[in-house]
């Protein structure tokens, strides 16, 4: 305690001598991130396409989602504990819960989006309900859809971190942990790694969007 | 455990009076909450309200909305938290309100400006013709018209906040959220059922009081333009 000015903010040796535990936190967030997202996707997109054309299974889809993104994550984890025990199932049913809310809404918006001549077009060449789904409604909503995974990655990196309330944080479990021992080095490694993976899958998930929208770059204008 | 035995629990712990009354009781800790999120909400909106509007009817400033957009999403609020925390701020509630806080100014900054920019350049054009000054246009034709996207950023900045106060029961705070943390470090876990529910139903709250208050205070013909 009498060595003070021993705790900067910044400490390249923290990284070099803690790094098998910052990789397993990193390795972690990381995980629990891309698991949240697909698990949430493959939900979503059934779920809006079900929406998609029933404006009232929509409104209630949208209202209930609307009413448990206002529920706060650490409440939810909390509420989930005693149900799913302590640990990694909580965590992701919560990340997962909360991508879906940012999922759901976007494809959908995407598929109402979609231009109504577009669709007489399609029907016009004899196309049926589910080609007409997979062909036209849901290229067309991509770049929607890519929108939304962008937010869904990108909230559910911030949010892993509150999942150290019931004991799988990811990089929070680095930052309360520093907080703890008053170690600031490791809360702010752990923050600035944070958001290096938010911007990487940001990017990462964009270039993605990109490659599945080759039209998006070229004739959009037109 | 149980699950029913988990519920039963929060029921009981819930229908306790002792748990209700007193400085630690449930009312208590509402009102502190409440107080808590008031003041972080107060802060972001006396310095992004103004920047909105400003920048909004400047015009300018699209990049910046954009970048507190996003940053507001990437950076966890926890880890602002534990920061402030460890700095001469201190434990408890002062680094909750002001994590809260800057977690607020994203969403009211972003609305302002966008609903300052998209009053109609042809309106604006009419109120200067109309000889007012460029304040007079701000305070009579583009606030009012700018008054529902405003409100609805504010709306979602205190229900964001409200939803992030509990956090400060992991640094010492007070609020709500204490009831959650000391019911997860005691293995108490229907006190950790009914803190979640709590909360969970004061933000459903809060969101439908904004949602009626947001309703009243918008001026009659903007929200028929609205309708239209």
């Amino acid at each position: 305690m009498t060595t003070e000015p021993a705790n900067p903010w910044l400490s390249w040796s923290y990284v070099q001598d803690n790094w098998a535990d910052i990789s397993e936190a990193l390795g972690q967030h990381i995980t629990l991130t891309v698991q949240a997202v697909l698990i949430a996707l493959c939900l979503a997109l059934p779920l809006a396409v079900l929406a998609h054309g029933r404006p009232r299974v929509a409104g209630t889809v949208l209202g209930i989602a609307g009413i448990l993104y206002t529920i706060p994550s650490l409440a939810l984890f909390a509420v989930l504990a005693p149900f799913t025990g302590i640990g990694r199932t909580t965590v992701l049913i919560g990340l997962v819960a909360y991508a879906l809310l940012v999922l759901v809404r976007n494809i959908l918006v995407g598929l109402e989006g979609v231009d109504p001549e577009v669709r007489d077009a399609a029907r016009g060449l004899g196309y049926g309900r589910a080609r007409m789904l997979l062909r036209v409604e849901l290229p067309n909503a991509l770049p929607s859809v890519i929108v939304g995974i962008r937010l869904a990655t990108v909230t559910t990196v911030a949010l892993v971190t509150i999942g150290v309330v019931v004991g799988y944080g990811g990089l929070g479990q680095l930052m309360y942990r520093g907080f703890n021992s008053s170690y600031r080095a490791e809360i702010v490694t752990a923050t600035l790694l944070t958001l290096a993976i938010a911007l990487a899958a940001d990017l990462l998930v964009m270039l993605l969007g990109r490659l599945a929208t080759p039209w998006a770059r070229t004739g959009r204008a037109a | 455990m149980s699950e029913g035995n988990i519920l039963e629990q929060a029921f009981r712990w819930l229908n306790d009076p002792l748990n209700w009354q007193g400085p630690d009781g449930i009312v208590a800790l509402t009102g502190e909450h409440l107080g808590m999120s008031a003041v972080a909400v107060l802060i972001a909106a006396v310095i992004a309200l103004p920047l909105g509007v400003w920048l909004g009817h400047r015009r300018r400033g699209g990049t910046l909305t954009v970048v507190a957009a996003n940053t507001s999403r990437a950076l966890p609020t926890f880890a602002l938290l534990l920061i402030f925390a460890s700095t001469s701020i201190g434990f408890g509630n002062r680094p909750t309100v002001l994590a809260a806080a800057v977690f607020a100014i994203p969403p009211i900054l972003t609305n302002a400006w966008t609903g300052m920019l998209e009053v109609d350049a042809d309106t604006r054009d009419a109120a200067r013709g109309m000889g007012m000054s460029a304040a007079r246009s701000v305070a009579l034709v583009e606030l009012p018209l700018a008054l529902p996207l405003i409100a609805a950023g504010l709306r979602t900045a205190t229900v964001q906040v409200i939803a992030t106060v509990p956090l400060a029961g992991l640094v010492g705070g007070g609020g709500l959220g204490p009831i959650i943390i000391t019911g997860l470090a005691t293995r108490r876990f229907g006190e950790v059922v009914a803190g979640g529910v709590l909360v969970a139903l004061l933000c459903v709250l809060a969101e439908t009081v904004l949602s009626i208050g947001q309703r009243l205070l918008t001026p009659g013909p903007v929200r028929a333009l609205a309708k239209a």
